[in-house]
């Protein structure tokens, strides 16, 4: 459908149907209406556990940092060995190595980590800087590498070059790392932009499509997560390829991670309910799922100091 | 294992049903006279929630004497600021017992809890403070300086919203200063006397509201009733144009909002996930039933498959069974009154040709229910496209030009609502000043507001109710 000229980039583009804003906010609010208790929370808590991407993004990150959440993301709650261990770790590409090294050391070898790439969080660097920072994070260890658009691209109307890029950096990734593609959505503003970058990404090869950097408020946002969605679900039907979504930033409490299962549960559909296409990218979150697991494990909740930090 | 959602039912430990409801005359609770009552059930399991009085004609004329006598002797002579302040009060009240109010209305109606809690009972509320900020300032709603109240107001009220449909007709009435005799329907009349509780909370002057109970002839007394000054009445057209013939070559002033058959109309341009919620909120909303629902469904012919396959992906998702699960979307049919003739017009399409398909879906054995149902291949000469069903059932059309969706959509003998679904303003303008329906919706369905006037045009009925339109209704204008 794409041949990656401007013309079939923008008239593939066209044949998508618009996105109402008002429309698209009150379906995403119905939804959050919906009422999850007992035994679905249960489930609800331990699914989200295992799609987390547990990151960590800071200029002051030091390698202790980045050991401290591998040994979390291996043994989220030192004293339950039922919990599942977290989706990825998630970090800079100067950590990507140790990051590898610790969490094989810690048990969690399926524990993949995901670097963030192409200049992340502004994507504002020459393409051949975008290629070593992919490249680099690829051969130390990366086995996801998240990448962002080039909004101002986008912005301006050069989706020829959004739509390159996204490939250059696919074909370097091919058989090494799966990709996802942070649409930076804070940025986009609209949902017909989310809509219409979302599936610029699918179309130019993305395993996964990402809201956010987490650099930029409003991030992961009910409507913004519903649109992209309901792109990969009719992407799906066009293509019968499925790609996988992860909402990342602003995602901090028990409740709004449940949210996000229904409207994956209710847009997408419950084959979508897999750490292989719905992460959540998240630090504080793990913490209060933690919490809200040891509630309804016990009857109470338990103090602060009973989850661990990091 | 996949994402089931448990049980997440309200508890109705907040609702104290009595054993027993009397008439609400003149600020008391008496029982009707010769003591006769009836059952009220719930109908999404068919057990008896309790026994409410039968009113005869007598307690018919005490009713009105009782409003009668509060307009002349109180609420006439009130400073309209002081009429405001019980409306106030009034939604205040409602607002503070909202889910008292929202779970008996699901017990007594079948309708899921989730609307009833986010939407029946809010708006309602909302119509006593929408109408109590106007008592006070009438001589501006454009009826001349001094416009006059009818005097006594007999109402009848349907049983699909009981308690907003009581809002939409008390709140102008009182506003503008009448008082009122109303009847809720035969199957639903619980909020209406937990209305009157409210009444005698809110220290309203006896009389001013009065609340009988009874069936079609209770209703009847209240039209033929020789001292009441302007009848009220939603309901069937059916019933409406009996209504128009009792009182014609009398006093009596009425407005009627009766059935409908709403064209909900998508262009090719529409935004089609928005517009698939619109669809589904547009029929099943209410189990469909709602007067203005979108019943029609006009698609343009060259999206015709890819809307309908979108549609059943997501009906296969609606949510049906236990209206006070928080998690429900589709709740009971009211009565099985009225299954049965859901039953007897969806059968029709089946004999008629048109195609049925509803998804798998279990119901639950007692109660009365009908499944999310749409027919494809409907004409305009299928009776499932001319008649009012009034269920969750939808009639599928197509049309190849916009000229030609007007035509379909205006060749009905209603015309209370309709909607447009495009993402060309122009289109939605065009449309809709072609278009011959009192309320007209774009790219939303089924949204409603104290300060938006509702009505219809031809056999969907007289006048608005809501908004500066509908107050005409209650007042008698000095221009």
């Amino acid at each position: 459908m794409i041949d990656g000229t401007a013309n079939s980039i923008k008239s593939f583009l066209k044949t998508l149907s618009p996105v109402d804003q008002v429309g698209a906010e009150a379906r995403a609010a119905m939804l959050a209406t919906r009422s999850i208790k007992t035994s679905s929370k249960s489930w609800a808590i331990d699914m989200a556990i295992s799609m987390i991407d547990l990151t960590t993004l800071e200029g002051a990150d030091t390698a202790g940092k980045v050991k401290a959440i591998c040994n979390k993301a291996v043994r989220p709650d030192p004293s339950d060995p039922t919990v599942p261990h977290v989706g990825a770790i998630c970090v800079y590409n100067d950590m990507v190595k140790i990051a590898r090294t610790h969490l094989d050391a810690a048990g969690g070898r399926d524990i993949p980590v995901a670097a963030v790439s192409t200049a992340f969080p502004s994507g504002r660097a020459s393409l051949e800087v975008k290629r070593v920072d992919t490249e680099d994070a690829i051969a130390h260890g990366a086995a996801e590498i998240d990448m962002v658009i080039d909004r101002g691209a986008f912005l301006s109307g050069d989706l020829e070059k959004v739509y390159s890029e996204i490939q250059y950096i696919k074909s370097l990734c091919e058989g090494r790392a799966h990709l996802k593609v942070i649409l930076e959505t804070g940025e986009l503003v609209t949902l017909d932009n989310v809509r219409k970058a979302s599936f610029l990404a699918m179309a130019a090869g993305a395993d996964f499509i990402k809201t956010s950097t987490g650099k930029v408020a409003p991030a992961a946002t009910a409507p913004v997560v519903l649109v992209m969605l309901e792109a990969v679900r009719d992407w799906y039907a066009m293509t019968g390829v499925k790609i996988g979504v992860k909402p990342a930033g602003g995602i901090r409490t028990t409740k709004d991670a449940i949210k996000q299962l229904v409207l994956v549960n209710e847009t997408a559909g419950p084959e979508w309910l897999n750490p292989q296409l719905f992460r959540i990218g998240a630090s504080a979150l793990l913490n209060d799922l933690l919490m809200q697991r040891m509630k309804l494990r016990d009857g109470h909740y338990a103090g602060p100091n009973y989850v661990t930090l990091d | 294992m996949t994402f089931e959602y448990a049980p997440a039912l309200e508890s109705t430990a907040v609702v104290k049903i009595k054993p027993e409801y009397g008439l609400f005359i003149n600020g008391k609770f008496v029982p009707a006279k010769g003591g006769k009552t009836f059952t009220t059930i719930n109908p999404a399991t068919e057990e008896t929630l309790t026994k409410v009085a039968f009113a005869s004609s007598s307690d018919v004329d005490k009713a009105v004497a009782a409003a009668r006598a509060a307009y002349s002797k109180v609420w006439s002579k009130m400073p309209a600021a002081e009429r405001g302040k019980y409306l106030f009060r009034i939604a205040r009240i409602l607002q503070e017992r909202a889910r008292e109010f929202a779970v008996l209305e699901t017990m007594d109606n079948g309708k899921p809890i989730r609307e009833t809690r986010d939407i029946d009972i809010p708006l309602a509320a909302s119509h006593f403070f929408y109408h109590a900020g106007w008592a006070d300032k009438l001589e501006h709603a454009g009826m001349g300086s001094s416009p006059k109240p009818h005097g006594v107001v007999g109402q009848v009220i349907p049983w699909n919203f009981p308690l907003l449909m009581l809002s939409w007709k008390i709140a102008p009435a009182l506003a503008t200063g009448n008082t009122v005799v109303l009847k809720p329907a035969e199957t639903t009349p619980l909020t209406a006397l937990l209305f009157a509780e409210v009444c005698q909370q809110a220290d309203l002057p006896p009389g001013v509201v009065n609340i009988i109970t009874g069936d079609g002839s209770t209703g009847s007394a209240i039209v033929n009733h020789p001292d009441i000054d302007k009848i009220a009445f939603t309901g069937s057209t059916a019933v409406g144009k009996g209504i128009a013939r009792a009182i014609a070559g009398t006093k009596k002033a009425a407005t009627l909002e009766l059935g409908g058959k709403g064209a909900n109309i998508i262009y090719e341009d529409a935004p089609l996930d928005e517009t698939v919620e619109g669809i589904i909120s547009g029929i099943f909303f209410n189990q469909g039933h709602v007067c203005c629902a979108g019943s029609r469904l006009l698609v343009q012919e060259n999206i015709h498959d890819e809307v309908i396959e979108k549609l059943k992906r997501r009906i296969s998702m609606i949510r049906i069974g236990n209206p006070l699960d928080k998690n429900t979307d589709l709740g009971a049919i009211n009565s099985s009154a009225q299954l049965a003739r859901i039953n007897e017009l969806a059968n029709s399409g089946d004999l008629e040709g048109a195609e049925r398909w509803s998804p798998a879906c279990e119901l639950p054995t007692k109660g009365f229910w009908y499944p999310p149902t749409i027919f494809t291949g409907v004409t305009q000469a299928h009776r499932i496209a001319q008649e009012e069903i009034f269920g969750p059932v939808l009639s599928v059309l197509t049309f190849r030009t916009p000229q030609e969706a007007i035509e379909k959509a205006n060749n009905t003998p209603f015309g209370l609502s309709a909607g447009i679904w495009t993402d060309k303003g122009s289109r939605i303008l065009w449309t809709a000043k072609h278009l011959k329906a009192g309320v007209i919706w774009a790219n939303t369905f089924n949204k409603f507001d104290p300060a938006s006037p509702f009505g219809g045009y031809k056999e969907s009925g007289w006048g608005r109710e809501g908004g500066r339109h509908g107050l005409a209704a209650y007042l008698k204008g000095n221009h």
